[in-house]
């Protein structure tokens, strides 16, 4: 017999212990209490863009809404196409309309366009370099639907694809920049979207998005993490915990994941003396850690520690998004226990 | 540029469509021989389809290949390669001499159709059912862009399995997608035997009505009911994509090749390109006074 992942709690039908988190909305911010947020910035800064860039279209499989495209397709109707809930169209579709001179944003969950379209994102649009732009929201773990929702191998899934650029932006200020650069970039792109309301963090360091570049957010002499996505925004935040305890730590920010800024890696790691923890919102398998450690291997760039910040290979479970991420090491408390512990 | 007005690619020439429909079977045969094999009963089974598509239905520029104003004709299944390269030569979008390196090294021929490769080929086919949603998103940018060009989307009774096929379809009838016309080649084979075995796709007339398309079924290899059947796909007045499901006869040309046991990878001897060159000048030549 199949058994259940969970017994039957116990205190059921006992006096409560007290309130306990509840699954986060499908669409739940990552935003603690009180942070600063910005809502829907990849919504208002394609609906920008696309007043001056009249090839933008954008493209939904019935989750608009939920990749903040709607705020596009408001802005503009006529250029808003809803492809319905099927994946391999709104590829195909995409890639059709990127050979007649068009510049299309396509969107939905990231699951759904690393696992289920991946054949059509592979060939009918990598293959031949086209223009399209997919954006994909929940990537990694950022909702607590369990691993229908789960995005946890979306990186190590697109990697491999030759063409493909994929970013993984840590805030809504970064947002803002990276939709320009996407459509200034001629080929495919692959965003991690955070879609919202996404925190506010990166402008307070003065950062500037540039494709293809890392860029050190906070310099530190005894820990080098190396982080893209929402793991920067952790890694900002254990950074400061770990002051506190008089532990030095530099966040070298790495949005994009492919093609990756090798030489700013290394450049940092060569600085030698450093523990160098590779922090990513994704399955510690073929993502940015791996990515990174493969090339100080072959580049002979050997610090004194590696540590890789990610989720385990496995089916995640449910639930609140604070208890997941606590769980499976990516909270910001969890990050500066781990970096402690390795010290 | 001013586009010049578009003329029928039937008004240029004299050469009949029985003709052209011939020497696309000889030009595919050739290839088949250079490189000793080939989706060859493919090709002679669609080459009647491809000639109306190309000599009476299209609207392109044989020296332009990327002429704003052309129709698109995307073929869906990559291995049919073989045909519409014959069909690119016949149309002159190809040189001739250069069907002599189908399928070698760093030929713009590869056994499998890429747009990267080929002047005329407009998609990357070969993982099969992405022509019709590819279809779907040419048809709406050419709206986009007020074109009056046609999408047409070749694609195969095997490709009817993909889900992604009906994902198009139902697409394509939403949108009530008038400039696209589907082409389905019903030879009846799939790679593990007959097509309607491996996967039900019976009745298939009907399906697509229910995805509110215009269609029509004929015999793939009557010139006249498939030229009957484009005039009226192009004409139609109605705001439905319009599919043509073409019955074809896998070898048609060469008797002995439809009559060898039917298989999706026709093996053909070394002996018997030239034979196979042979039986279908013959049997041209013996129709063409009554054509």
């Amino acid at each position: 017999m199949r058994r259940s992942k969970y017994e039957r709690p116990a205190h059921l039908g006992q006096a409560s212990d007290g309130p306990r988190l509840k699954t986060s909305a499908m669409i739940a911010s990552l935003a603690a209490e009180g942070q600063r947020t910005v809502a829907a910035p990849f919504g208002h800064a394609l609906a920008k863009l696309a007043e001056e860039r009249p090839e933008i279209v954008g493209l939904s499989a019935d989750l608009s809404k939920y990749t903040d495209l709607h705020i596009f397709a408001k802005a503009h109707p006529d250029r808003f196409y809803q492809m319905g809930m099927a994946e391999q169209l709104l590829i195909s579709a995409a890639a059709g309309m990127a050979r007649e001179g068009f510049m299309p944003f396509a969107t939905t969950y990231a699951v759904f366009a690393a696992r289920r379209a991946y054949d059509f994102i592979c060939l009918a649009i990598a293959e031949e370099n086209l223009n399209v732009k997919i954006a994909c929201a929940l990537p990694g773990l950022t909702t607590g639907y369990g691993p229908s929702h789960q995005a946890t191998e979306d990186v190590a899934i697109f990697r491999g694809m030759p063409n493909l650029t994929i970013i993984d932006p840590c805030d809504a200020h970064e947002i803002e920049q990276v939709v320009p650069a996407m459509a200034a970039h001629q080929g495919p792109v692959y965003l991690r979207l955070l879609r919202g309301n996404v925190p506010l963090i990166l402008d307070e360091y003065g950062y500037t998005f540039e494709l293809g570049k890392a860029k050190t957010i906070r310099d530190g002499n005894d820990v080098l993490i190396i982080s893209s996505g929402l793991m920067t925004m952790r890694a900002l935040e254990a950074a400061q915990k770990l002051a506190d305890d008089r532990v030095d730590v530099a966040v070298l920010h790495v949005p994009t994941i492919k093609p990756l800024d090798e030489a700013t890696i290394l450049r940092e790691v060569a600085k030698g003396g450093r523990l160098v923890v590779v922090a990513e919102n994704h399955t510690v398998i073929g993502g940015l850690g791996e990515a990174v450690a493969g090339l100080l291997l072959r580049s002979g760039t050997i610090p004194p520690g590696f540590r890789q910040i990610g989720l385990p290979d496995e089916f995640l479970d449910a639930g609140a998004l604070p208890t997941l991420h606590d769980r499976y090491g990516i909270s910001t408390d969890a990050v500066a226990r781990r970096i402690r512990e390795w010290l | 540029m001013q586009p010049e007005p578009a003329a029928s690619p039937h008004d240029r020439s004299n050469v009949s469509l029985a003709e052209r429909a011939y020497r696309i079977r000889r030009h595919a045969l050739r290839m088949g021989e250079v490189q000793g094999q080939g989706y060859i009963a493919q090709a002679l089974g669609i080459a009647d389809v491809l000639a109306v598509s190309y000599f009476h239905a299209m609207t392109y520029r044989p020296n332009d290949p990327e002429w704003e104003g052309r129709d698109r004709f995307l073929l869906s299944i990559g291995h049919y390669a073989i045909a519409l390269y014959a069909a690119l030569i016949e149309a002159g979008i190809v040189p001739e001499d250069e069907l002599e390196t189908y399928g070698g090294d760093d030929s713009r021929l590869p056994m499998s159709g890429m747009a990267a490769y080929t002047p005329g080929m407009e998609i990357t086919g070969g993982s099969l059912g992405h022509g019709l949603g590819l279809a779907v998103g040419f048809a709406l940018g050419l709206k986009r862009k007020n074109s009056k060009a046609f999408v047409y989307n070749l694609f195969s009774d095997g490709e009817l399995d993909e889900g992604s096929t009906w994902e198009a379809a139902m697409s394509a009838g939403s949108y009530g997608l008038d400039n696209l016309i589907g082409i389905v080649d019903v030879n009846g084979m799939q790679a593990d035997g007959p097509s309607t075995g491996v996967l039900n796709f019976e009745p298939l007339a009907p399906k697509f009505e229910a995805f509110n398309w215009f269609v029509q079924r004929v015999d793939g290899n009557d010139l006249d009911a498939v030229v009957k059947a484009f005039d009226a796909a192009r004409s139609y007045e109605g705001r439905k994509p319009r599919i043509v499901i073409c019955d074809t006869r896998m070898g048609k040309g060469v008797p002995f090749l439809e009559e060898r046991e039917r298989n999706h990878f026709l093996r053909v001897e070394a002996d018997e390109w030239t034979k196979a060159l042979d039986v279908l000048e013959q049997g041209y030549r013996s129709t063409e006074g009554r054509a």
